[in-house]
């Protein structure tokens, strides 16, 4: 897996390419929390070039999201695939996540 | 033509190892024609619980301790079993509905839910380890 992180105005943008699984998911934890504490508080993760990502993975996105909203920010996802899409509908955290098909639509939707 | 040779090896409790292992599970189920659902979602998902599961709890990360990996692939069925070396749980006391309201934002325990929800099979005995047996049927 591999991290990309650029920014759009105050929003921070980190693209994840690969897999999101348990060997791997404390470097994007690591990424995110070093972003918040640099100042961040509206990060967008872009799933379009991630192939699947286990229930650590899973984990680690309902943490940051927490840790987020305790800093007074938002975590939002974009770019879910379809196998992506049905994790998040099996696990119901589709409803935890606001989710947008697109790059553009989830930054607009800050 | 498809190989239907078993799958048969050792590897060391490291989380690293995993994707290798599910690299070469799924190249199996693809020369036998599992769908693509399945090659990308179903087969790498639950082999990666159970392998996570295997190294980090029932070996604890242990070094010296392994995990064996044993997979038959054939044009009716992938049959995983993953042993560890360690005591063995109770499937259905361990697994939990990480989608009740209560545990939805729990940051651990999908894992079992996960294989269960992505396998046509999920069974755990003990033979020389603890075993959990994976069932896939190809469609």
């Amino acid at each position: 897996m591999s991290l990309q992180v650029t920014k759009h105005g105050d929003i921070v943008v980190i693209d994840v390419d690969g897999q999101l699984i348990v060997g791997n998911r404390q470097e994007l934890k690591q990424r995110v929390l070093d972003e918040a504490e640099g100042g961040a508080r509206r990060i967008l993760i872009d799933f379009a070039k991630t192939a699947y990502i286990d229930s650590s993975g899973l984990g680690v996105l309902v943490s940051l999201a927490k840790r987020l909203r305790e800093l007074g920010g938002d975590l939002r996802l974009a770019n879910l695939n379809d196998d992506l899409q049905t994790l998040f509908e099996l696990t119901k955290l589709d409803s935890l996540f606001q989710i947008a098909d697109t790059r553009e639509r989830a930054l607009e939707s800050f | 033509m498809a190989s239907n040779a078993a799958l048969d090896i050792r590897i060391p409790s490291d989380v690293q190892q995993i994707e290798g292992i599910v690299a070469e599970v799924v190249h199996r189920c693809r020369e036998h024609r599992f769908n693509g659902r399945q090659l990308s979602l179903n087969v790498p998902v639950a082999l990666t619980e159970a392998l996570s599961n295997a190294i980090l709890r029932g070996n604890g990360e242990d070094a010296g301790k392994h995990v064996r990996v044993r997979a038959e692939v054939s044009e009716l069925r992938l049959v995983l079993e993953v042993e560890d070396e360690g005591n063995g749980f109770d499937l259905d006391a361990c697994t939990m509905d990480p989608t009740t309201p209560d545990n939805l934002e729990r940051e651990t325990g999908r894992g079992l839910f996960l294989m269960r929800s992505l396998m046509d099979q999920v069974e755990r005995f003990r033979a020389d380890g603890n075993v959990v047996r994976l069932t896939l049927l190809r469609r």
